[in-house]
């Protein structure tokens, strides 16, 4: 399989990355190197074999779907760039 | 008492218990080597004054007869730990300003037995690099030179390696995606630990590939992992994959015993062009061990091939969805717009000016693989690879292997900037021999073992059974002991 430029634009774009129309040549060449050397997994014989799913065998725990922490917006919006009247700001998204 | 900085944790806590010396007077022999070191790029960002409250503190614990073993003992933390208030930037630009309003769990768990907290330690932005030459902070110079080239200390853990190394401070905390502890570990003549996933909490680390990370402790010795392993572990509720088991007194299991232990030597490590000190090494660890008591035994792990690629779907994946988060919103780097542009131009030049290359690489790669039409050819397909490697290591344990030995690496370390034409694959190489241990979630060691033709360190690496760390620091101790690695780089910085 062969990324093209369109391709590789398109893949920029779902990982909202701006990449300069001139870098996309360089990039999608870097994509088909590492894609490539993924293409080895088609050698593998994978009939019937179950995807893993957990790293070691544990059952997640449950607990009461309940509040058990919060009211704390002040700290929660310390680290944010524009944070006003305890809000995120971010540009006009709703005309 | 001089060099107080070069003390092992083992021998500080000693000392500190029996009143020899103060947690305050080790803090100030490692704040100066720290001060002296600018040249290595190791400490990014310095907390001198919470480490000499830290050991005021830890001094009147130990007075009053209440001293955990890491009570007082000066320690450096990977940037990628979130510290409460102390810049945590992951090494990337795009977090920029960020100082945690929280603590993770494992530098929790450190600092209530006592530990004290020098600094944040340089890494590969996002932990994505085998060369700690994609951090924002610049590269971090390894303290082992042989010639006039600068050396790599390795990745991404490569500033927690090259403080460790270099004495800076006693131990450090690492993380370890895919080789990210025992690399740098075995390039700089230190020991590394990665536990069996699940072990260490990862809340408050800043996830790059969650199903793989694990922290561990980056030290000196052997006996210094167990001691600081055992701090760093424990079941944590704020990570649903945490285990919920008792973790063991480690050091406690460190007898050097390994008599009818039973070591696997597996086949597909022995790799076409592997240079020849590699493979006197390993040779040389594999008579150490049959010396000791163990019985060596070839075995077979036949997919081993597909591990590099199998992590390069799977880590990419992960990454492209725990990278999400940096959208310029909530924290961090925000791009400056112009007039007219709306989130989505927000979010697109935030995240361009914010990340590295080689991370943007990756996330668009995890974006592709995940994507509408390739989910099943890339990524269930490497998952379904993850779990024939997982079987592999399986098969062998059921057949009575206690510990697996391996070279740690496929070289030493290499000078910076060697690989700044190459291919990315080429690097992703580094990983061969660890990269299978995260897939399989296994615990693996390195070891320093011996020093290469040209005089750098060269590490071996056990692996162990899930849960087994306790029995695979025993045989690592044992190998510690048989090799008799003291060497250390000569301070040039």
């Amino acid at each position: 399989m062969s990324i093209d430029q369109n391709t590789a634009a398109k893949v920029a774009k779902l990982a909202r990355i701006k990449v300069d129309e001139d870098a996309l040549p360089a990039l999608a060449q870097e994509f088909n190197n590492i894609l490539s050397f993924i293409e080895q997994l088609n050698e593998v014989d994978v009939e019937g074999v179950e995807p893993m799913t957990s790293v070691t065998p544990m059952r997640l725990k449950r607990r009461k779907d309940i509040v058990t922490d919060g009211g704390m917006a002040k700290t929660v919006m310390s680290n944010a760039p524009d944070a006003r009247e305890g809000f995120f700001a971010v540009p006009k998204v709703v005309e | 008492m001089t060099d107080l900085n070069k003390m092992t944790l083992a021998d500080a806590r000693n000392n500190l218990r029996a009143g020899e010396i103060t947690s305050v007077e080790l803090t100030e022999a490692c704040l100066d080597a720290i001060d002296d070191s600018g040249a290595l790029n190791a400490f990014v960002h310095h907390t001198p004054e919470l480490a000499l409250d830290q050991a005021k503190a830890a001094d009147a614990r130990i007075a009053e007869g209440d001293a955990p073993s890491m009570c007082g003992l000066p320690l450096g933390i990977k940037d990628l730990f979130c510290t409460k208030g102390v810049p945590s930037q992951a090494a990337s630009r795009i977090l920029e300003g960020f100082r945690p309003e929280y603590e993770s769990t494992v530098s929790q768990n450190l600092f209530d037995a006592g530990a004290v907290m020098l600094g944040k330690l340089n890494m590969d932005e996002f932990a994505m690099g085998s060369s700690n030459e994609t951090s924002v902070y610049g590269d971090v110079v390894n303290p082992w030179k042989v010639d006039d080239r600068n050396l790599t200390p390795g990745g991404s853990s490569g500033g927690s390696a090259a403080a460790v190394a270099a004495d800076l401070c006693l131990a450090a905390t690492g993380t370890d995606t895919g080789g990210s502890i025992r690399q740098p570990a075995a390039f700089t003549g230190i020991t590394g630990i990665k536990p069996t996933y699940g072990r260490c909490s990862r809340w408050g680390i800043i996830a790059f590939a969650s199903s793989l990370d694990q922290a561990g402790p980056m030290t000196k010795s052997v006996r210094d992992a167990a001691i600081m392993l055992e701090t760093m572990c424990g079941h944590d509720p704020k990570d649903s994959t945490s285990a919920d088991l008792a973790v063991p007194n480690f050091e406690a299991m460190l007898t050097g015993d390994i008599r009818g232990k039973v070591i696997g030597i597996p086949k597909e490590y022995r790799m076409d062009g592997m240079p020849a000190d590699i493979e006197t090494l390993w040779a040389d660890g594999t008579a150490m061990l049959k010396a000791a008591g163990a019985e060596i035994r070839d075995i077979s792990l036949p997919h081993t091939k597909y591990a590099l690629p199998a992590y390069y779907v799977v880590a990419p994946a992960e990454a492209s969805s725990n990278l999400a988060r940096y959208d310029g919103v909530r924290y961090g780097h925000r791009a400056t717009l112009e007039a007219g542009d709306g989130i989505t131009e927000m979010y697109e030049k935030t995240r361009a000016q914010g990340f590295g290359h080689e991370v943007q690489s990756r996330v668009m790669i995890g974006t592709y693989v995940l994507s509408a039409g390739f989910y099943d050819a890339y990524y269930n397909r490497a998952r379904k690879v993850r779990a024939l490697i997982k079987k592999d290591f399986e098969d062998v344990f059921n057949a009575g292997v206690d510990a697996i030995l391996t070279p740690a690496t496929p070289s030493s370390a290499f000078a910076l900037g060697e690989m700044a034409d190459a291919d990315p694959v080429q690097m992703y190489l580094n990983d061969v021999f660890t990269v299978t241990v995260n897939l399989a979630g296994l615990p693996g060691i390195s070891v320093p073992a011996g020093v290469d033709s040209k005089g750098l360190p060269l590490g071996l690496q056990l692996i162990g059974k899930p849960w087994d760390e306790g029995d695979l620091l025993n045989t690592a101790y044992a190998l510690e002991n048989a090799a008799g690695f003291v060497a250390k780089p000569q301070k040039w910085w």
